[in-house]
């Protein structure tokens, strides 16, 4: 495998000189070999992140990444971009950190900038309640090691002065909680970024490729089938977001999962006037600002069921609504557009991420509405798991077995924005 | 947004109603010689099909009753609507994509 040109100043130059039309392919497009040592169904950002993680930490390198559509296409190109861990419950502390200190070093470990903007994030209390809750899981997170804090009316006022702090307001704000290592990331370069660090080191990306079914006797996985032939492999992981119900029909168990639109939008750009993220659990939104300058918003999902990428101007009408209460300034603004994109719901807000009733096959899903700021974590456990054909500490309280043993990790209030 | 026919006012805007997720779901009647397994499968295991759902809705800002839809999850079209306690039609009773 040829080493990939290293990103920087120097390469930009040079590149500069022939009008940036000899840059090399990011990643090559192979034909689908008929055997792997890993397939991994799913090129989205976890999927890749696993890949890429069986490569670097694990020396398997003999790995596809199949992909139905194009890399990055899902809800990896879809979400909000929040980056947070100020989870409640221990597991979720410790695996969504895991990620955080990830994320910190990303652009660097990857070779690509992924525009990690540590900007802090708020979360509004509207109550003394509130005020309360955000109080248990702030100190829950310094227990765990975890930055958060408390700010009162004024400590938020200074900080995001655009808020509506009028008494007079439907949801008055009493405080938040502040984590400042949360923020932002630019969720397409995250795909990018480890598609390329994958195929630098032998990972074939397979896109255009959908698992039909799969190749099971006497309760172990051989391979897949997919639209462009069989590929053979002991040991697959499927991490397939909203259609992992589907993928695990075809390997003949079930999963406690639903699949739920999940809606966002972005507003028409303007220039910088909120430069950290604000969640609200009561009035039901999350907003930050892009980088150019367009307000990226979203809010909780459609209540029913749906494969089909797009919900109820209801739901989209409720976030604007909200945004609006929030922030009477933006009242003006013009919606630039909105999308869905299919979430995979857990009864308890908490992602499975382990073996299954089927030897060699491991799933990785039910991240539900809050996937995007797990992804290096969530592949750099899977990756163990699928290497060591058992969980890692981080991610042993997220066997699909928890559901029968009643250990489940409710994150409901902790998702902060109520799902 | 979903145009939903109340079996008992007509059809009315998805905003009036609330969705209760699965129809069908009895609850084990021999609930001391039930497994984990088994508790697990009830309480959390659901269909989540790519094509025809079964589900219950409640008309929640009309008249504040339950029943039962037949929805494509994948085109969102509405295929039946039948009372709590009926068996969903011949119509759409084999077009479930998956099995249980």
């Amino acid at each position: 495998m040829p080493a990939k040109t290293r990103y920087s100043i120097f390469s930009l130059v040079r590149n500069a000189f022939s009008y940036h039309e000899n840059w090399e392919e990011a990643w090559r497009s192979p034909e689908p070999r008929p055997e792997y040592d890993v397939i991994i169904v799913g090129g989205g950002g976890h999927g890749l992140a696993t890949a890429y993680y069986l490569a670097k930490e694990h020396g398997i390198t003999n790995v596809a990444v199949l992909e139905k559509g194009w890399i990055g296409g899902g809800n990896t190109g879809r979400n909000t971009t929040v980056v947070r861990s100020n989870y409640l419950w221990d597991e979720s502390a410790h695996l969504y950190e895991h990620a955080l200190k990830l994320w910190e070093g990303l652009s660097q470990e990857l070779n690509f900038n992924v525009m990690f903007s540590q900007r802090g994030l708020l979360n509004l209390a509207h109550s003394p309640h509130e005020m309360r809750g955000l109080a248990r899981r702030v100190y829950a997170l310094n227990l765990n090691g975890i930055d958060s804090e408390l700010l009162n009316l004024e400590q938020v006022r200074a900080m995001c002065p655009i808020l509506n702090f009028s008494p007079k307001a439907r949801y008055p704000i009493y405080g938040a909680s502040l984590q400042r290592r949360g923020g932002v990331a630019r969720h397409d370069a995250v795909a990018w970024g480890y598609a390329r660090g994958a195929d630098a080191r032998g990972v074939d990306i397979i896109q255009n490729c959908e698992v039909t079914g799969f190749q099971i006797s006497n309760g172990k996985v051989h391979g897949v089938e997919t639209t462009r032939g069989t590929i053979r492999a002991n040991k697959v992981g499927v991490v397939a977001a909203g259609h992992s119900s589907v993928l695990a029909d075809l390997a003949g168990f079930r999963l406690p999962i639903q699949s739920h639109p999940l809606q966002a939008a972005v507003s028409e750009p303007v220039k910088p006037i909120l430069d950290t993220v604000v969640m609200s659990g009561a009035v039901h939104v999350y907003v930050s600002q892009s980088d150019k300058g367009e307000l990226v918003l979203g809010a909780g999902i459609d209540s029913y069921n749906s494969y089909s990428q797009r919900g109820s101007p209801k739901v989209v009408e409720d976030m604007f609504g909200a945004l609006v209460e929030l922030f009477p300034i933006f009242s003006r603004l013009k919606v630039l557009r909105t999308w869905g994109g299919i979430v995979d719901v857990c009864p308890d807000a908490s992602p499975i991420i382990g073996r299954t009733p089927v030897e060699g096959l491991y799933f990785n899903c039910g991240w539900g509405t809050g996937g995007f700021k797990a992804t290096p974590s969530s592949g750099w456990v899977f990756a163990h798991t699928i290497a060591n054909d058992r969980p890692h500490p981080l991610n042993e309280a997220f066997g699909l077995e928890r559901f029968s043993s009643g250990h489940l990790i409710d994150e409901h209030g902790a998702a902060a924005v109520a799902h | 947004m979903l145009l939903i026919p109340c079996p008992f006012c007509g059809p009315r805007d998805e905003s009036e109603f609330g969705c209760g997720g699965e129809a069908h779901i009895a609850r084990p009647t021999d609930t001391d010689r039930l497994s984990d397994a088994d508790w697990a499968a009830y309480l959390f295991m659901r269909k989540n099909p790519k094509g025809v759902h079964l589900e219950r809705w409640v008309h929640r800002l009309g008249c504040r009753r339950w029943f039962n839809l037949a929805r494509s999850t994948v085109s969102h079209e509405i295929l039946a609507v039948y009372k709590m306690g009926d068996p969903p039609p011949a119509s759409v009773a084999g077009q479930e994509a998956r099995r249980t």
